[in-house]
């Protein structure tokens, strides 16, 4: 933020709630005047796009439980009963679950825009680990949200990933035993798991505002890295510029999304969801969400279970460390060129790993996951601390305006340029 | 120098992912073929005779072991079904004894069905038709959403895609149709080539000649299969249509929109170098 607002109201209603609730300044500050680096690219309308799939989540999950029955014996018919009676119910239901796929699309995406450009450098740490924090929100939410349906998959989906608690020593059983209200995934598993898919959202949002707070004080990092000098040359305000250039994104990605939700809905899923739960039954592959898949060929890859456990959850708290583990005083990957190797083999790497979790955990799948776990953490732990130390970066633009100016603006810039010049005589 | 690296990285990935079997199922259990489906693509729709012969092979075959608990009489005539008329399904539910209660005295009884009754099932719960059969039947609702195959890699990618042949969600109704017409073995009538493991509790259910078509449709296996995988389809998916027709709108006003933003936007930022 930098400093009070200065939003002044042209009514004197407006005025008067001015003076009591600063709420217009508010959004006049972060949101019309706020200073944008002009060189933004569209990897940095995700940021957008993830608080537009929130906003769709929560209101098609607040209809969706209007009709929606979370009981053992009621929920997955209640879900039919949405699919097939509920005026526009198959809307919601797919707009809803291929909703979280989505969010998780833009997630990753946002997240590896992070690790290219270095957002998590100072002074964006806090904002960095408020984005992990997010991350795991979204993690627990989608998990608990899968289970809802209580088919197949979410039940035995929640019976694997519930068991993994056990592994904990000595108070392991006594905590799933705890966790699951009794001792098997049963209905006060349901039960709690949907209480609790219903509250996640908000705290989410709630961190969502925290984040953006965070956004807003240090301001937002660009492609070259080289923070804000001069904000008339280097930034333009947030309003129409970002506004517009947000819009636009959004509708892509929600035309995109509709391509799920309208033509190929169950693409994403996995059909054994349409079979109701059945304890006595194990599916022949237990797979979840395809989002979750790296980290399920993580889990296996280590041939201990509290191991597979501490690597699974590592692979995500290891996030939080980023800030600390590079040393490269350079922020962004277009001036590291080692490193941007690097990083492509690390998306190729979760790729994989991606691949394999939907893979039976045998052969030389295993071999394959143990290869590219490796990798993984190696990347955060040992190639990120010594890149910094030894790599040669390309030297950096002075400025963020001077950086526009030697790729050549935009040719329209110029010509307005010329343009405009006989009125500044 | 860079560039080379990664793309040999890339090259040698991708290779090692495409060498992965693309077969499924492990074993000799084999691939589904891709059938022509009236509904399936982004301008699908049902084709309502043969949505009606499929009811035809459900209702003279099928019901006799097979529930269909999820869908209702009246469900036969809305729009994008079969459509038969609201008098035919008067008349078809009558046909059917629906069990109802308690009355006054708190008896169970039966009556007659009506239009808003569920169809009733031929076994009071699973265990009595697994007395009764060896296995439970699968119940008919959705079974053409919970069963599907996969491709492998590459091509579980191009489905997906917005291009001839992709768009493909009718992994369902193709394995049906492949199953039904999979008994390989004479001597074996559990046999089947396309369930995973290769044996099946059903016996071949269908055979030429088995239902009576009066509408000139050839009265073979995999026309029957066919139909009845259909049918299937639309008793997984009755608003198929309405989603495709909603999702045609959809798309084209989001596309339109977003032509009308980029424009704008290239407006807005026209005097600002970026």
């Amino acid at each position: 933020m930098s400093g009070p607002s200065t939003y002044v109201p042209k009514s004197a209603i407006g005025r008067w709630f001015e003076s009591r609730l600063p709420i217009m300044g508010l959004v006049h500050s972060s949101f019309v005047v706020f200073p944008t680096p002009k060189n933004l690219n569209y990897f940095w309308t995700f940021g957008g796009i993830l608080s537009l799939m929130l906003a769709v989540q929560i209101i098609t999950g607040i209809v969706l439980v209007m009709h929606y029955t979370p009981h053992v014996d009621y929920a997955f018919q209640s879900v039919e009963h949405i699919m097939r009676d509920v005026n526009w119910g198959w809307l919601m239901r797919y707009t809803h679950a291929n909703g979280a796929s989505m969010f998780f699309i833009a997630v990753y995406i946002h997240m590896l825009r992070g690790l290219y450009y270095g957002s998590y450098k100072a002074p964006r740490e806090v904002l960095w680990i408020l984005g992990v924090v997010i991350f795991l929100l979204m993690m627990a939410t989608a998990f608990m949200g899968y289970v809802l349906p209580w088919g197949q998959m979410s039940f035995w989906g929640a019976t694997v990933i519930t068991n993994l608690f056990s592994a904990i020593p000595l108070v392991g059983e006594s905590i799933t035993t705890w966790l699951w209200g009794g001792y098997s995934v049963d209905n006060p598993t349901l039960n709690r798991f949907f209480s609790l898919h219903y509250l996640l959202p908000f705290m989410i949002a709630a961190v969502v505002a925290l984040h953006v707070w965070a956004l807003h004080v240090a301001g937002q990092n660009n492609p070259t890295g080289v923070e804000v000098k001069d904000v008339k040359r280097d930034t333009v305000p947030f309003t129409p510029y970002a506004t517009i250039k947000d819009g636009f994104a959004m509708v892509v990605f929600l035309a995109f999304f509709s391509w799920f939700i309208f033509y190929v809905p169950n693409y994403l899923g996995h059909p054994d969801n349409y079979i109701d739960a059945n304890p006595m039954v194990t599916p022949a592959h237990i797979v979840p969400e395809w989002y979750f898949l790296p980290f399920y060929a993580i889990l296996r890859a280590i041939p201990d279970k509290l191991g597979g456990v501490i690597a699974m959850f590592g692979s995500i708290a290891v996030l939080a460390f980023l800030p600390w583990l590079d040393t490269s005083r350079v922020k962004s990957a277009s001036f590291r060129p080692v490193y941007r190797v690097f990083f492509w083999v690390f998306v190729i790497c979760g790729i994989g790993l991606g691949y394999l979790g939907a893979m039976p955990a045998e052969g030389g799948y295993v071999i394959a996951s143990r290869i590219l776990t490796f990798y993984y953490f190696a990347f955060f732990l040992i190639i990120m601390p010594l890149l910094g130390l030894f790599e040669t970066p390309k030297p950096l633009p002075a400025s963020i305006a001077d950086s526009v100016l030697a790729r050549g603006g935009s040719a329209s810039a110029a010509a307005a340029g010329a343009a405009h010049a006989p009125e500044n005589k | 120098m860079i560039k080379t690296k990664l793309s040999l990285t890339i090259l040698g990935l991708a290779t090692a992912l495409v060498a992965g079997p693309a077969l499924a199922a492990g074993g000799n259990t084999k691939l589904p073929e891709r059938q022509p489906w009236s509904f399936a693509g982004p301008f699908g729709t049902f084709d309502r005779a043969q949505l009606q012969r499929g009811f035809q092979v459900y209702r003279e075959v099928c019901a006799n072991c097979h529930s269909m608990k999820r869908v209702a009489f009246r469900n036969l005539s809305e729009a994008g079904g079969p459509q038969f008329s609201e008098a035919q399904i008067k008349a078809l539910a009558a046909e059917y004894k629906i069990k109802d209660g308690p009355n006054d005295s708190g008896d169970m009884f039966e009556r007659p069905g009506r239009p808003s009754d569920k169809f009733p099932a031929p076994f009071a719960n699973d265990a009595a038709a697994s007395a009764a059969l060896g296995a439970a039947p699968p119940d008919f609702s959705l079974l053409a959403k919970a069963r599907g195959y996969s491709r492998g890699f590459p091509l579980f990618l191009v489905d997906a895609l917005p291009i001839p042949g992709g768009a493909y969600q009718e992994h369902g109704p193709d394995y049906i149709v492949a199953l039904l017409n999979g008994y390989s073995k004479a001597d074996d009538p559990n046999w089947n080539d396309y369930m995973p493991g290769n044996k099946i509790a059903m016996a071949a259910p269908l055979a030429d000649g088995a239902v009576d078509y009066t509408d000139g449709s050839p009265k073979t296996l995999l026309q029957y299969s066919r139909d009845v995988s259909a049918f299937m389809m639309w008793a997984a998916e009755p608003k198929l249509e309405e989603r495709k027709k909603t999702g045609f709108r959809a798309l084209a006003f989001l596309l339109v929109f977003a032509g009308l933003l980029y424009y704008t936007k290239k407006k807005v930022w026209a005097d600002v170098a970026h």
